[in-house]
């Protein structure tokens, strides 16, 4: 066990834990932000996807030991009131059906607009290809992501 | 009262509580408990105008506070489909309610209390419209009533409207918060007393209404079933059985009681063969602090297992027994005429077998839940569960206490599709809890949710046809063989079920003067279930691949071809034609839903027309066409597919049309179908589960795959059929016709035909 300063939405914080600990476990068991979701915990499925500086990271298999002094934002620090333009759109579009993977999607979404601020639809699928979503809201969800880099 | 449902046998467990309809009695009872807090110990902190808040509760799907608060009670689980909004917004809508002040509180699991909450079967809509509209009516009435004595004034001249009772003609409005003193101890009325709306006044129904948790899902606060923290819990991962029925017999878990943070490793003993629908599979539970030192925990187990019978099982064997059984003489399930003439008489006979695979479910969410056992003999569940009740009762039976000392709390679930109708989950965490003396929540990883999931079931068909010298379809051979659902309770069964093959099979509805259909033998490996539409998934694929094969061979279009099939506007039935059997129409009666051939056209014809069918398309291009009735609504579907100058297929465009009777949420019955069609693509193109030494072979989503963004359909257009008819579900219905749409519209693009599912992207 080692202990880690992580800078999360902004806060340094301190946890204890084993070096190969994944970030999501990090952020959902010890700093108990829920937000972040788990799905395959093999980097498949995106769920998990937080941001690392600003890159789109899945957090299921980013061992606590690489992640250093680079700042990691969660869904819950995206944005002070939700009011995202991602999450505005996502509103909009109401793109969510069960809604599990969309922190994932959203938080990928963000990291693209972050590097490609107006993708085209196939920059747009292929930076979105690593996000699953069972329910099926893939329409939406690019929908959503364009209406957001229209406003953004 | 227990007319009011009757229950799809595939898909209850047996000692299922009472079906509940609440009746005047039960509004009553209720009606009399009117203060604040009593519905699921909501406490209510603030206080009303006059310092005290009153509630106003005149059935337990519906409370006003004298704040203007409006609650409504959301007993259905949310996984996806948008119930948790439908069934409040047709309350609101009769209560004439101020959408923007109704407040959403998710019912814990109580059957007796709420009625039925099993969320399967798109049922939800179709049982509860009538029920929810009646709620809110009755505190219409009776807040009506006690504004129109207020102000002198007869009733039948006030409405509701925006959270207020108004008299139209002097123009005098009310809000039902300022009410509530005066109606909450008052009678509640006759039910024969109290009016619906009509129709063309509905203000919430029928409307793109957006779901309640849109703004809390986009913001990460949605809580679902892992996201529940208690104090001091403890999180458990858990080895199960590698083979269905294996045991455990020794295990060294010194490695894994090494690592920081596991405190303890707990044995669950499996139910063996047959494993059941309720119970968990054998298996080791490593206790732990966090999640990842009980991955790891787990992870470090060395066990030695008694593989049993089933450690030969190859699945890929079985489909080829399957397929080989198809050819022989079967048990009949349904008889028309006499195939034997069809086939004496036959111009040209086409037969051909059709193959499915296993799928699983692999909802986003694995199962997870979580559990507090107190020690004295109760114990509060947190679950992303389908069926609260039935989830109660087997956490009950699993630790020999009554139910009514289980309390089940619902979360939103990560995606369900049938799996979390299954409470093997949350009775893990039950039995966990129990043994570490802490609350427990039981993470499932996606292998373990990949590897012991309760599958769709392996299928083989095969489908004879024959044309007569006029042209005529003359013939239908039907032959279907997969492992029933009910194997996993009952080894004995071996056939499919009325049930099963109610879903698309027996119902197959054509004019078609000479019909066989029959079942073969086959045995259940693994842990068979029900995935969203079931059996309709390989029985629609067969049956509309081969209604194509047939147009084409008749030289007709097979939209024209099918509406000729279905003849006139009528209603048709089947039972008559299964001998010993009944066709089960969802659990409904078929004079009450009927299944009327001329609904059927109109959304074929409806589809036609919207995706251009008979059009000319660009080179490249295709169209392939299906329609299939599942759970009560008709749909038509056509699927256009394309092969550019690479030779990479992809899907540009879905038209679908459905006629679901009145349609509730409108932007909700789209996204249902949106989604549909996305969760259809991976059945035909991308997922198979597939048993090698009785073990599944794929692990994750990189072995087990579903479409990912840039392979999925890019427009999908939902027509929605105008209908005073029942309301009835789409959850399911989106995903029978899309299969063979898109097989259909492949064999166009590729002149092959699909006979294997999946065919591989």
């Amino acid at each position: 066990m080692e202990t880690f300063q992580i800078t999360v939405n902004g806060k340094k914080q301190d946890v204890t834990a084993d070096p190969e600990m994944p970030l999501l476990w990090v952020i959902r068991d010890l700093l108990a932000m829920k937000g972040t979701k788990f799905g395959c915990g093999q980097a498949l499925c995106g769920a998990c996807t937080v941001l690392v500086d600003n890159e789109a990271v899945r957090s299921c298999s980013y061992p606590i030991s690489q992640v250093g002094d680079q700042k990691i934002t969660t869904i819950e620090g995206l944005s002070e009131d939700g009011d995202h333009p991602l999450q505005k759109a996502w509103v909009e579009h109401i793109v969510p059906q069960c809604g599990y993977c969309q922190s994932g999607q959203i938080m990928n979404a963000a990291a693209l607009l972050i590097s490609n601020p107006k993708p085209s639809e196939s920059d747009l699928e292929a930076a979105m290809a690593g996000n699953l979503c069972r329910c099926g809201t893939y329409t939406r969800i690019k929908d959503a992501i364009l209406t957001a880099s229209q406003n953004s | 009262m227990k007319s009011f449902i009757p229950v799809f046998k595939t898909r209850e467990p047996q000692n299922k509580s009472e079906v509940f309809i609440p009746s005047r009695r039960d509004f009553l009872k209720l009606g009399s408990l009117a203060t604040g807090g009593f519905l699921l110990g909501v406490n209510f902190q603030c206080s009303g105008p006059k310092g005290e808040l009153l509630t106003f509760a005149p059935n337990v799907y519906l409370s006003i506070d004298s704040d203007n608060l409006v609650t409504i009670i959301a007993h259905r689980s949310e996984m996806g489909t948008g119930i948790r909004t439908s069934l409040p917004q047709i309350v609101a809508d009769e209560l004439g309610a101020d959408w923007n002040k109704v407040k959403i509180v998710q019912a814990e699991g109580d059957e007796e209390k709420y009625g039925n909450q099993n969320t399967d079967g798109s049922f939800s809509v179709r049982m509860f419209y009538e029920p929810m509209r009646k709620a809110g009516a009755t505190a219409k009435h009776m807040l009506v009533a006690a504004a129109a004595e207020k102000w002198g004034v007869p009733a039948s001249e006030c409405t509701t409207e925006n959270g207020q009772v108004i008299h139209a003609g002097s123009n005098k409005k009310i809000d039902f918060g300022d009410l509530i003193e005066k109606v909450k101890d008052a009678p509640i009325p006759a039910p024969e007393s109290v009016t619906l709306k009509d129709p063309s006044t509905f203000t919430l129904i029928g409307k793109d209404v957006a779901i309640y948790d849109n703004k809390a899902i986009a913001t990460g606060k949605a809580v679902f079933g892992a996201d529940v923290d208690l104090p001091n819990m403890k999180i458990a991962v858990v080895r199960r059985s590698p083979v269905v029925g294996a045991k455990v017999i020794s295990y060294k878990d010194e490695k894994t009681l090494a690592i920081p943070g596991v405190s303890q490793v707990v044995k669950i003993d499996g139910a063996g063969i047959p494993p059941g629908l309720d119970k968990p599979l054998e298996g080791l539970a490593v206790i732990a602090d966090n999640t990842w030192a009980a991955i790891k925990g787990a992870d470090a187990l060395e066990i030695e297992w008694d593989l049993g019978p089933n450690q030969s099982y190859n699945s890929e064997i079985q489909l080829e027994e399957m397929l080989a059984s198809t050819a022989k003489d079967g048990k009949i399930r349904r008889t028309r005429g006499n195939f034997k003439t069809a086939l004496q008489g036959a111009a040209k006979v086409i037969e051909r077998t059709y193959a499915a695979p296993f799928y699983a479910h692999s909802t986003i969410e694995p199962p997870a839940a979580i559990a507090d056992y107190k020690g004295d003999g109760t114990v509060e569940i947190w679950a992303p569960t389908q069926h609260p009740q039935w989830a109660r009762q087997a956490v009950a039976a699993a630790l020999d206490i009554d139910y009514q000392q289980v309390k089940m709390n619902v979360t939103l679930l990560g995606g369900g599709f049938g799996r979390k109708s299954k409470p093997d989950f949350v009775v893990e965490a039950a039995l966990l809890s129990k043994a570490a003396k802490s609350p427990v929540r039981v993470q499932w990883t996606r292998q373990c949710d990949l590897n012991h999931d309760f599958y769709h079931s392996l299928s083989a068909q095969r489908i004879k046809a024959t044309i007569d010298k006029d042209g005529k379809i003359s013939g239908w051979n039907h032959h279907t063989v997969f492992p029933a659902i009910g194997a996993t309770g009952n080894a004995d069964e071996v056939h499919p079920s009325d049930g099963e093959l109610g879903l698309g099979c027996t119902d197959f509805p054509y004019n078609v003067p000479h019909i066989q259909i029959e079942t073969h033998e086959s045995k259940a490996h693994t842990r068979i279930g029900w995935l969203r539409s079931v059996s309709n998934i390989h029985h629609s694929f067969a049956i509309n691949c081969m209604m194509d094969e047939l147009a084409e061979a008749r030289g007709v279009d097979p939209v024209q071809q099918a509406l000729e099939y279905l003849g006139e506007d009528r209603n048709i039935t089947f039972t008559e034609e299964m001998p010993g059997g009944k066709y089960e129409n969802y659990g409904e009666p078929i004079d009450a839903f009927p299944w009327n051939t001329g609904r059927m056209k109109r959304v074929i014809e409806r589809v036609a027309k919207e995706a251009g069918w008979g059009n000319a398309l660009p080179e490249g291009q295709s169209l392939g066409f299906a329609s299939q009735k599942s759970f009560l609504t008709y749909v038509a579907c056509i699927v256009k597919v394309q092969k550019d100058t690479n030779g990479k297929i992809s899907i540009p465009e879905v038209h679908y049309a459905v006629d679901c009777g009145v349609a509730v949420n409108t932007d909700r019955i789209r996204s249902q179908f949106e989604g549909g069609a996305q969760f259809a693509t991976s059945l035909v193109m991308t997922s198979a589960i597939t048993f090698e030494n009785g073990k599944v072979k794929q692990n994750n989503f990189d072995t087990y795959q579903i479409i990912r963004m840039p392979q999925s359909p890019k427009k999908i257009h939902v027509h929605i059929v105008e209908s005073q008819e029942k309301p009835t579900g789409v959850g399911e219905p989106p995903v029978p016709p899309y299969i063979p749409a898109l097989c259909n519209a492949m064999y166009k693009l590729t002149g092959e035909r699909i006979f294997k599912l999946p065919f591989g992207a």
